[in-house]
């Protein structure tokens, strides 16, 4: 590790924060220089967030000091931060729903006529150049509002606006667990180039690929303290999750398979305002992988089987039961469950315990007459946060409180424990460590193997291919293909996901 | 585990963490609520001897029965990410129908509560169903509420105070009985308020409630049918709203159109949020808004025994409530940006 503090771009020196008894940073010196791109790993709870968070002034750090060209700097405010040229992409976009992408990405510095009046015709001039310039003019509209963003899309408005103005430091905290494969390679290109531009990057992920792509220098946290710093070049992957758990990791997760014949879930036919004629089945024991590229109704399919989406035509069966659309109770009391893609807005209670979080929908189990019986409830909840291994002080704090991963793990919590007959997951693993991948991994497996039907939605394709016995492939609101675990490949994979339109509207009926 | 660094504790700090629990079970805002509490006691009761005798403590907690009882379904409604402003209202309409239904059911009480009470369930659902179906913010659809059954209170009554009600032994127990040396209404509060609050921190209905309240996505994805709770939550504030109603006619002795209940809804907002509800939901309980109700009532009688004006009651509630709501964003950290959420 290189101690001279003296050097360009920013710097940690002994930095410390405390929540309270939970002790986020435990001084942490660090350097970002200009030109690289610093990757920074750790466990889910590591720390990761919080330092980024204290680099653009929305934490004040306990102990420590921030640095910039080798000068001590106060962050008060993100306004000090940013004037002092340092951006950050957040874990969480923030994105003001009812104004357009445009005005979202300039806001605060919005083009004006004389007077204050909005210079709609300027804006529009930006906003295009930037997306042109930066290789997202095809994947963003700049009239869409806020609120009709898909997470993708918000993630990108974050990156332009933390580019807008001139930037010293770039943070990007896992900017691309909602990206799809083409976005990842404009993102990178865009890195790459900020990179060359003598921007200092900082980049925060839990996927080694990603790492080892793009990454400089690997910097990793382990309960808050730096546990090493490594050059990308001369590292492996070992190396690094060593540094990161403390521990090996067994190696790569191999699932029997344990499929019956007994068909669980049975969708005929069914029609969306999102998708059309899908038709699949899944059998008890058998996890379905679902692919394809961001945007493709992978998850609007997914709300639609949970009854969240009216279904315009065909049926959804489960053991040979229709079930009704438009009542997810009906849906879930009949034993389909589903683990939403978005945590925050579409899972988590943040001001509620993790215990509460995680018991919502096992409730009719635990209770007696209709009073929750307090302990069975405490129990569950216990069990499920060890195995997943949610890094708190204890079950009843609340889950705003946790890091990103730990609180994905609380979502995945919740449904692993109610075990319904079918369960779909809709992407169970972002933003969560290797560690805890693998243990998720082994629940999936261990449910499969008591029977449960199960759908799994995922970007990444190493998990499909690890996981799924069969994988069907999505492609615009339409079922492209479907491939045995033998046949299915990354290529196949892909090459059915990005299918031409016309010909895949064909291949689907016959596949 | 990953657990351990953060739970490392010497024995010390141990035997420190048994109070720093209690502490902490009880809630800051709690202890905020309790510290106000006593500083009114104490600065009312050294200004004047009366005030701390155990008649104007029993005064003080009758006069703040009926708003209590208001604040303490308030305080479920909010929960459940709604608002009710036509409690006051509600509560007027029911103190006139018990009070007409008794005179003309030929001085029968419990025909007079009977009626009350169902004319509460009628409003508290129709208040609902305005809401859940015709899709109407909560806050327009019950201020609608609050013109709306007052003017039919006045309607049906002509605008004046009706009937007489303290012939009767049941409206005299209500209004003057005591059950060990505490009066009915405080029993009533006393019930009604333990009711509610082992169902919100006790039964799954509770733990749904609060689910609905802090994210209704996430609270319909979890398959909770929201309708049929946010319906039920607002007959449930329509019937309490009826109870008052009822306490009303039996403390003033007949059947009140406006007198008495207006200013209710401000009172119960301010309670509940003085006593941690979050007005977006979700968040909150039944101990922080009674020790609000306690520390609204002491003020409202200390400043009567001093002789100040009530229109400076009303300054003061009024700068309570904003007071209340804005150390709540500060302490959720809620950024000072634009309309707040
Ligand atoms: N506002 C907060 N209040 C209390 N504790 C917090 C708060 N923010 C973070 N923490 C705690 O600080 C620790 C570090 O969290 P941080 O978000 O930095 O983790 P991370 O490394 O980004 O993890 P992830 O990979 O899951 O995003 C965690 O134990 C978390 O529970
Ligand atoms: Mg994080």
């Amino acid at each position: 590790m290189t101690t001279t503090l003296t050097n360009p771009g920013a710097a940690v020196r002994g930095l410390g924060k405390s929540f309270g008894a939970v002790r986020a940073l435990n001084g942490v010196t660090l350097e970002f220089p200009p030109g690289q791109v610093t990757a920074l790993m750790g466990e889910n709870g590591a720390g990761k967030s919080t330092l980024l968070k204290i680099l653009t002034g929305d934490h004040q750090p306990t102990e420590g000091h921030v640095l910039l060209d080798g000068v001590e700097v106060a962050l008060h405010s993100p306004a000090q931060a940013r004037a002092a040229g340092i951006r950050i992409i957040p874990q969480e976009p923030e994105i003001i729903p009812h104004v357009s992408v445009a005005e979202n990405v300039y806001a605060g510095a919005l083009p004006r006529r004389s007077g204050r009046r909005l210079d709609r015709a300027e804006l529009r001039r930006r906003i295009e150049a930037d997306l042109e310039r930066l290789g997202f003019a095809r994947v963003l509209d700049p009239d869409l509002l806020g609120s009709e963003l898909t997470p993708a899309q918000r993630q990108l408005v974050e990156i332009l606006r933390a580019l807008t103005g001139e930037a010293k430091v770039i943070a990007f905290d896992e900017p691309t667990s909602s990206l799809s494969e083409q976005e990842v390679d404009a993102l990178f290109a865009l890195i790459r180039r900020l990179r060359d531009q003598g921007v200092a990057v900082v980049y925060v992920s839990h996927r080694m690929k990603e790492i080892f792509q793009l990454a400089d220098r690997i910097a990793v946290l382990r309960d808050g303290a730096v546990a090493g710093v490594l050059d990308a070049a001369q590292a492996g992957e070992a190396d690094l999750v060593r540094l990161m758990v403390g521990r090996d990791l067994s190696t790569m997760f191999v699932r029997q398979m344990v499929a019956t014949d007994r068909v669980v879930l049975d969708v005929q036919d069914i029609s969306t305002d999102d998708v059309t004629g899908i038709s699949l089945q899944v059998r008890a024991g058998e996890v379905v992988g679902l692919a394809g590229l961001i945007g493709a109704g992978r998850s609007e399919l997914a709300l639609a089987l949970a009854g969240d989406r009216p279904i315009r035509s065909g049926k959804v069966l489960l053991e040979g039961q229709e079930l009704r659309s438009g009542r997810p109770g009906e849906v879930i009391r009949a034993g389909l469950g589903l683990a939403p893609e978005e945590r925050k807005a579409q899972a988590l209670f943040l001001h509620r315990s993790i215990r509460d979080n995680t018991s919502l929908v096992v409730l009719e189990r635990l209770r007696r007459w209709r009073f929750v019986r307090r302990s069975a409830e405490r129990e569950l909840a216990q069990e499920y946060s060890d195995r997943l291994r949610v890094r708190t002080p204890s079950i009843e704090h609340e889950v705003r409180k946790l890091s990103g991963g730990n609180q994905q793990k609380v979502v995945l919590a919740r449904w692993l424990a109610r075990k319904p007959k079918v369960l779909i997951l809709d992407e169970p693993t972002r933003g969560i460590d290797v560690g805890a991948k693998a243990e998720i991994y082994q629940i999936i497996a261990d449910l499969a193997k008591e029977g449960i039907a199960l759908l799994v939605i995922s970007s990444e394709l190493p998990e499909v291919l690890g996981l799924a016995d069969r994988v069907v492939v999505m492609q615009n609101g339409r079922i492209t293909g479907e491939l045995d675990r033998e046949q299915a490949t990354e290529e196949r994979i892909l090459s059915l996901a990005m299918a031409d339109d016309l010909v895949s509207s064909d291949e689907g009926r016959t596949a | 585990m990953s657990t351990t660094t953060l739970s490392e504790s010497t024995p010390e700090v141990k035997s420190r963490g048994k109070l720093s629990e209690l502490l902490a079970s009880v809630g800051g805002q709690n202890l905020s609520l309790i510290g106000g509490l006593v500083v009114v006691l104490a600065l009312f009761g050294s200004l004047n001897d009366n005030y701390l005798s155990w008649n104007n403590i029993q005064v003080i907690a009758e006069a703040a029965t009926i708003s209590g009882l208001l604040a303490v379904v308030q305080t479920v409604v909010i929960i459940c990410g709604g608002l009710d402003i036509s409690v006051g209202s509600q509560a007027g309409l029911a103190s006139v129908v018990s009070a007409m239904a008794f005179t003309s059911a030929g001085s029968n009480a419990l025909v007079g509560m009977a009626a009350a009470i169902g004319v509460g369930v009628v409003i508290g659902l129709l208040n609902g169903v305005i809401i859940v179906y015709g899709r109407v913010n909560a806050t327009i659809a019950t201020l609608a509420g609050l013109a709306a059954y007052k003017g039919v209170a006045q309607l049906i009554s002509n605008g004046a105070a009706q009937g007489y009600v303290l012939n009767n032994s049941i409206f005299i127990f209500l209004s003057r009985g005591k059950i060990a040396a505490l009066p009915v209404m405080v029993w009533l509060l006393i019930v009604v308020a333990l009711a509610v609050h082992v169902l919100l921190k006790y039964t799954d209905i509770g733990r749904n409630i609060y689910a609905i309240g802090g994210n209704d996505t996430a609270a319909r994805l979890a398959g909770i049918n929201i309708n049929k709770y946010l319906i039920a939550v607002y007959g449930l504030l329509g019937v309490v709203a009826a109870v008052a109603g009822i306490l009303l006619t039996a403390r003033t002795g007949s059947g009140q159109p406006t007198s008495g209940s207006e200013g209710l809804e401000l009172q119960s907002i301010t309670a509940a949020a003085l006593g941690g509800c979050a007005l977006k939901g979700g968040k909150g309980g039944i101990g922080g808004t009674l020790l609000a109700v306690a520390l609204l009532g002491a003020l409202e009688n200390g400043l009567t025994v001093q002789g100040i004006n009530s229109f400076w009651q009303n300054v003061a509630q009024g700068s309570l409530l904003v007071v209340a709501v804005v150390i709540q964003q500060r302490r959720s950290g809620e950024r000072a940006v634009g309309l707040p959420g």
